[in-house]
């Protein structure tokens, strides 16, 4: 393995840990704030997506379809919650993964009907189109450099957002004790709405900004959606600092995996084997990764409730 | 035994309403009665619909073992299905195809599976433990994919179908049927007499409430587990008949939404109860074939369904039937 392509891994383990973490991020609040265990988090990615395409087909201007794409998908998102979520979150757990596993049937068939099954893509903006020359024999595309940048960007507003405004010490607060900001008057209706909105606006945002580099397509938030909760489990539940550090991690660890599991075991088991052994145990790894976490450390790596 | 003081749920199977008596057997009456509607016509295409309903159902029982009455919400059930199915199989592709051997094979592989990893997930509790075993059910399902001496992310097809003692008695699509049905009652007789005895006992206390069942002597991990272990043994047997059944098996087996959709039989039909996970699998079995039928895009209209189901009957299909409303 030579330096250029652990750099590039690297680059491209941090590029699905910003994207995971964008989705990671809602889904943590969600669940540690409402206790609400949402499966269509990953819909709302691939709403996200198929958004941007939609608007970008409209105004044929990438910033426009950007910011379209966020606004759709946070309408999408206050639409589920007062429609759906509302009426659940006072229910058991089971409810709700029933009721947002619908959610996830009606929504990803309904972007088949409507957008086809095909694979769709967003053209990226001519400006972020080119590669730069980060090390000699590495070329990486700008664009999965700002992809990375705009993550790390929204990871520094978020933790501000959280740990310096009125409405993020609600949020913090609510994530250790719901119950008792209740209690001291806060409206907490309102409060888990904001939180909603925010989380189905990050998802969606992450769709359109990975519309030009990966296949717009239904289902896509599926497979995502599970890692988001791997990241969620592993970085300790309702926390953002947990869900950052976590994304971060299991981006790295999934993607190096992959390129590398099988170079690895070739130094302790013979080629053919290792060839064999190496893509189970890239794909299992962060499983593996996130058993042990929770064997050693139950309520993940950075507990939100004491 | 009279000294555990369990507060005895209304839907569970010892309840001694004569109506909720005879649930069971108008249900396996009707089942086994079933076949005869392949006389109008298209008996192959009946017998194939309903063989999936009973495999489905003895792995909606397994999974109603562990959810419904042990508290256990586990999202990776599929996990124990697709490793009955990859049991059958392997050994098939090896020239191994004796059926009581195949059996064996896949209730030792998925229990030994359930032990390993419900050893681990129980230490968990609440939404932890739903997505822990979410994490065991993907890395099962990765490892299927990456068989490459067994097809991979393509699957395995069967070269035939198991023989039993020397005859190929799975050759024939009823006797197929009738056994598949023989073991769904041979599950949910069993699952019931656990239920009734005192281990079921237990468990269900713990559900109800641990503290109390702590604070009387019993310390639930070891019944949770070996709950556990039966529930994925029993969607083993599933998984078996299923790969016998369509002469296949691929990573598809064991699919999250797989595990998803067993959740959904289980408590469509009405927690706790296991006639309902019965009801259940046999409701969205024919439901999704019937749907199919008159659009591709059948998902449409069921995801909204289930949706209505949890936000207006939450006793299920049998609190509907039965006029009762569960919690």
């Amino acid at each position: 393995m030579s330096t250029a392509l652990l750099a590039v891994q690297t680059l491209n383990g941090l590029q699905l840990g910003v994207i995971l973490f964008l989705i990671a991020a809602g889904l943590t609040l969600v669940f540690g704030v409402m206790d609400f265990i949402n499966l269509a988090h990953g819909v709302q990615y691939m709403l996200g997506a198929y958004f941007a395409v939609t608007a970008y087909g409209l105004t044929q201007s990438f910033p426009l379809a950007l910011a379209l794409a966020i606004g759709a998908s946070l309408l999408v998102g206050l639409i589920l919650e007062a429609a759906i979520f509302r009426h659940l979150y006072g229910r058991d757990h089971l409810d709700q993964v029933l009721a947002t596993f619908g959610i996830i049937l009606f929504l990803n068939e309904a972007a088949r009907m409507t957008f086809g099954a095909n694979a769709l893509s967003l053209s990226m903006p001519d400006a972020l189109s080119g590669s730069l020359r980060l090390m000699p024999g590495l070329l990486y595309p700008v664009y999965r450099l700002v992809v990375i940048g705009a993550g790390i960007g929204v990871g520094v507003l978020l933790y501000v957002l959280v740990n310096h405004t009125r409405v993020g010490m609600l949020v913090r607060a609510g994530a250790s004790n719901a119950p008792m900001v209740s209690a001291l008057g806060v409206d907490i209706g309102r409060l888990f709405m904001i939180v909603f909105g925010v989380g189905a606006m990050l998802a969606g945002f992450a769709g359109a900004l990975v519309a030009p580099i990966f296949a717009v397509e239904p289902n896509m938030g599926d497979n995502l959606l599970i890692l988001a909760f791997v990241v969620i489990v592993i970085g300790g539940i309702g926390s953002v600092r947990g869900a950052f550090v976590a994304s971060l991690l299991v981006g790295l660890v999934d993607t190096l995996g992959r390129s590398f599991a099988s170079d690895v075991l070739r130094g302790v088991l013979s080629s053919s084997a290792a060839n064999q052994a190496g893509p189970a145990l890239a794909s299992t790894l962060i499983y593996v990764l996130m058993a042990a976490v929770l064997f050693f450390k139950p309520a993940g790596l950075f507990p939100a409730r004491a | 035994m009279r000294g555990i003081a369990v507060p005895m749920d209304s839907t569970s199977p010892t309840a001694t309403e004569p109506s909720r008596a005879l649930v069971p057997v108008l249900l396996f009456a009707a089942l086994a009665l079933a076949p005869l509607l392949g006389a109008f016509g298209a008996e192959r295409y009946v017998l194939a619909l309903l063989t999936r309903c009973a495999i489905f159902a003895i792995a909606a029982l397994g999974l109603d073992l562990a959810l419904g009455c042990g508290g256990l919400v586990s999202f990776g059930h599929a996990a124990f299905i697709g490793i009955g199915g990859y049991a059958a199989g392997i050994l098939t592709a090896n020239g191994i195809d004796d059926g009581i051997l195949l059996l064996f094979v896949a209730l030792a592989a998925s229990g030994l599976f359930a032990l390993a990893t419900g050893a681990i997930s129980l230490k968990t509790r609440g939404v932890h433990f739903i997505m822990i075993t979410l994490a065991f059910g993907q890395m099962a399902y990765f490892v299927a994919n990456s068989l490459k001496a067994y097809g991979g992310d393509d699957g395995l097809t069967l070269a035939n179908r198991a023989s039993f003692f020397g005859h190929d008695l799975l050759a024939d699509n009823r006797a197929f049927y009738y056994l598949s049905l023989a073991m769904l009652l041979a599950v949910y007789l069993f699952a019931r007499a656990v239920l009734r005895s005192r281990f079921g006992r237990v468990l269900r206390g713990a559900k109800e409430n641990e503290t109390r069942m702590a604070a009387i002597g019993f310390n639930p991990y070891p019944f949770r587990l070996t709950a556990y272990v039966i529930s994925g043994m029993m969607a083993g047997v599933a998984g078996f008949l299923l790969a016998e059944q369509s002469e296949f098996v691929s990573p598809a087996f064991m699919t999250w939404q797989r595990s998803g959709d067993l959740i959904i039989m289980v408590m469509l039909g009405g927690m706790a109860s296991l006639d309902g996970a019965i009801l259940g699998a046999v409701f969205v079995v024919l439901t999704e074939e019937l749907l199919s039928g008159f659009t591709e895009h059948w998902r449409v209209i069921f995801g909204p369904f289930l949706v209505l189901v949890v936000l207006f009957a939450r006793g299920g299909l049998l609190g509907i039937l039965t006029g009762r409303r569960h919690g």
